[in-house]
C-alpha cells in the first residue's frame, strides 16, 4: 500500500490548531499559578474552557490518526531514532488525554463547580483533600513532561527540516 | 550555521518555559505570600493562614430581597444549605483561639450546585492597604516588629486603625460580625450591575471579652479552643444565626478599594438569614477540603477591580495546594502526624 507524502489536510489543521492551543494553555498554567495579578482570575476561566476544548480537540485527533493514512518516515531512518518516534507520538496522546482529565478531577476534588460555554458538567468524584493533592500534583508533574516532550519533538521536527531535509517537517507543513 | 539557528530556536523556547514557571516574574508572587504567612515551623496539612477552626453547616435561608439585584439562586426566596468554617487567623493550628486579633467565618453556599458560592468574611471591614504588594510588606513588618512604622507610612490604613482601636473582642464567634471587606458587583436578569460589600450580623446578644481571657491569667491559661468550645455548648442548645446584611455603593463609592469605609448611610439590603444547625471538628469533615476562595461565585455575582481580591485567590490557591499534597503524602505513608487541615 503507498503511503502518502505528507500528513492528510485535516490533521495537519488540527496539529497545528492544538499546537497553538496547547503552547497557550501551558503558558497560561505556569503564569497563573503564582501571579497575584488581576488578569489572574480572567484567565484561570480560560484555561478550564480551554482544557476542556482540548480534551475533545484530542479526542478528534485520536479519530482522525486511527482512520487517516499517515506519512512513513524515510528509510534512511535508524531503526531506534523511528521507535522513538512512534515512542513520542503515543506519549502525546496519552498526556494530552491525561492533561484535561487530572485538570478535571483536580475541581471535582476541590469541590469546584465547572461549566463550560454556560454548560455546567458533572461530578465526576468526590470532594476530597487527599485526591486533590493527587490530582493537583499529578496535572503539575504531566504538564513538565508533557513541556520536555514538546521541546524534544519541536528539536526532532527541525533536525528534520534544517539538517537532514529530509521531507519530515514538510509531511506536516505542506499546504 | 543551520546547527545553530536549530540551537538557538530550541534555547528560546526553553528560556520561554523557564521564565513563564518562575515566581520571580513579579515584585510578589503567590508563593512569597504562603512561604511568608505559614512562618518558619510548617505545620503540615494545614492552612497557611487561619489555622486553628473548625467546620460548621447549616441552611441559608434567602429573603429574596436581593433578587431584584442579583440572578444568583442562592438570593432566589427559599432555604440553601452551605459548609462552612470557623477560624482564627494565625499559622498555628494549637494557638488559643481566644487570643487571635481577627476571627472568620468562610462559607460555601449550594456546595453541590452549579451555583455554588464561596466567601470568606473577616472581623475587620476594611483592609489596612490596598494591594497585594503593600499587604505584603505589612505581613513582613508584622514579622520584624515594625508594624507601627509600616501603618505610619502608610496614611491609607486609618480607617482600619480606627476600627481596631474601637473593636472589643466579644467571648464567641456567635456575637462577632464577620465581613466580606472586597466589594463585588451583583448582576440582574437585566444585567443591571450593583456594587456591594456583605456581612454576617449576628442575632445573639453579645458579651465582651474579659481582659482576663483575652490575657494569659494565672488561674486559667488560655487554650486552643475555648471559642470552638464555646460554639460547640451554644449550639446544644439550638442554631445559631446571622442575618446576612448587604451594604450597595453608591455613586461616591469606590469598589476596587478595600482600604476605605461606606458610609453608614448608604442603602442596605438583608439576604436573609444564615442559620448554622451543626459544628464538627475541621480534621475529616468537608470543610477540611475546601478553600474558601472568594471568587468562586456564581451567575449573579462578579468579582470587583480590587487587586487584593484577585491576591487572595492566587495565595488561598497555593495554600491549599500544599496542605493537599501534606495530606496526599500522609495517607501514602500512612503518617498521620497532622491533624488535618485547617485562611483558604
Amino acid at each position: 500500500m503507498n503511503k502518502p507524502q505528507v500528513y492528510p489536510i485535516a490533521m495537519r489543521l488540527v496539529h497545528w490548531l492544538m499546537a497553538a492551543l496547547i503552547l497557550s494553555l501551558l503558558f497560561v498554567g505556569l503564569s497563573m499559578v503564582s501571579s497575584l495579578g488581576p488578569w489572574q482570575y480572567t484567565l484561570l476561566q480560560w484555561h478550564k474552557i480551554a482544557g476542556v476544548v482540548a480534551l475533545f480537540a484530542v479526542l478528534l485527533r485520536v479519530a482522525l490518526r486511527l482512520s487517516s493514512r499517515t506519512p512513513a518516515l524515510p528509510n534512511a531512518i535508524p531503526k531506534w531514532q523511528q521507535a522513538i518516534a512512534k515512542l513520542t507520538h503515543l506519549a502525546f496522546y496519552a498526556l494530552l488525554l491525561l492533561m484535561p482529565l487530572s485538570g478535571y478531577l483536580m475541581q471535582n476534588a476541590a469541590g469546584r463547580p465547572l461549566s463550560v460555554f454556560g454548560v455546567s458538567l458533572p461530578s465526576i468524584i468526590a470532594t476530597d483533600l487527599a485526591w486533590y493533592g493527587a490530582f493537583r500534583e499529578l496535572h503539575a508533574w504531566l504538564s513538565i513532561a508533557l513541556i520536555l516532550l514538546i521541546i524534544l519533538h519541536i528539536s526532532a521536527a527541525l533536525y528534520h527540516g534544517l539538517i537532514r531535509r529530509d521531507g519530515v517537517l514538510r509531511s506536516m507543513i505542506k499546504h | 550555521m543551520r546547527y545553530g539557528a536549530l540551537l538557538a530556536i530550541i534555547a528560546a523556547i526553553i528560556a520561554a518555559f523557564v521564565y513563564a514557571a518562575s515566581d520571580k516574574r513579579q515584585p510578589v508572587s503567590a508563593q512569597d505570600f504562603v512561604n511568608l504567612q505559614q512562618g518558619d515551623v510548617i505545620q503540615q496539612g494545614f492552612r497557611r493562614a487561619h489555622a486553628n477552626g473548625f467546620c460548621v453547616s447549616g441552611e441559608f435561608i434567602a429573603s429574596g430581597a436581593l433578587a431584584e439585584y442579583s440572578s444568583a439562586t442562592v438570593f432566589q426566596t427559599g432555604r440553601h444549605p452551605f459548609i462552612g468554617r470557623f477560624s482564627v487567623a494565625g499559622n498555628n493550628p494549637t494557638a488559643p483561639d481566644v487570643k487571635a486579633p481577627v476571627r472568620s467565618l468562610a462559607l460555601t453556599l449550594l456546595p453541590d450546585s452549579a451555583a455554588q458560592w464561596r466567601t470568606a468574611m473577616n472581623t475587620p471591614p476594611v483592609l489596612p492597604v490596598g494591594t497585594p504588594e503593600k499587604f505584603y510588606q505589612q505581613l513582613q513588618a508584622i514579622k520584624n516588629n515594625t508594624i507601627a512604622e509600616f501603618f505610619a507610612a502608610h496614611p491609607e490604613s486609618a480607617a482600619f486603625l480606627q476600627w481596631r482601636a474601637s473593636y472589643q473582642p466579644t467571648q464567641s464567634y456567635a456575637t462577632e460580625q464577620y465581613h466580606s471587606i472586597n466589594a463585588f458587583y451583583l448582576i440582574n436578569n437585566a444585567g443591571q450591575q450593583q456594587a456591594v460589600r456583605w456581612a454576617a450580623v449576628p442575632s445573639a446578644a453579645s458579651e465582651t471579652l474579659s481582659s482576663d481571657s483575652q490575657h494569659d491569667s494565672q488561674q486559667e491559661p488560655a487554650v486552643t479552643d475555648s471559642l470552638q468550645q464555646e460554639l460547640f455548648t451554644r449550639l446544644a442548645q439550638g442554631p445559631v444565626t446571622f442575618d446576612l446584611v448587604f451594604t450597595l455603593a453608591t455613586a461616591n463609592d469606590n469598589a476596587s478599594d478595600a482600604t476605605v469605609l461606606w458610609p453608614a448611610t448608604n442603602p442596605q439590603r438583608i439576604a436573609g438569614q444564615l442559620v448554622i444547625t451543626a459544628a464538627n471538628e475541621q480534621k475529616g469533615h468537608q470543610c477540611d477540603a475546601l478553600n474558601f476562595d472568594p471568587l468562586v461565585l456564581p451567575a449573579g455575582i462578579q468579582p470587583s477591580e480590587d487587586p487584593i481580591l484577585r491576591a487572595r485567590a492566587a495565595a488561598y490557591a497555593e495554600s491549599h495546594r500544599r496542605r493537599a499534597r501534606e495530606v496526599l503524602l500522609e495517607s501514602l505513608t500512612g503518617n498521620n502526624s497532622a491533624k488535618g487541615a485547617g485562611d483558604e
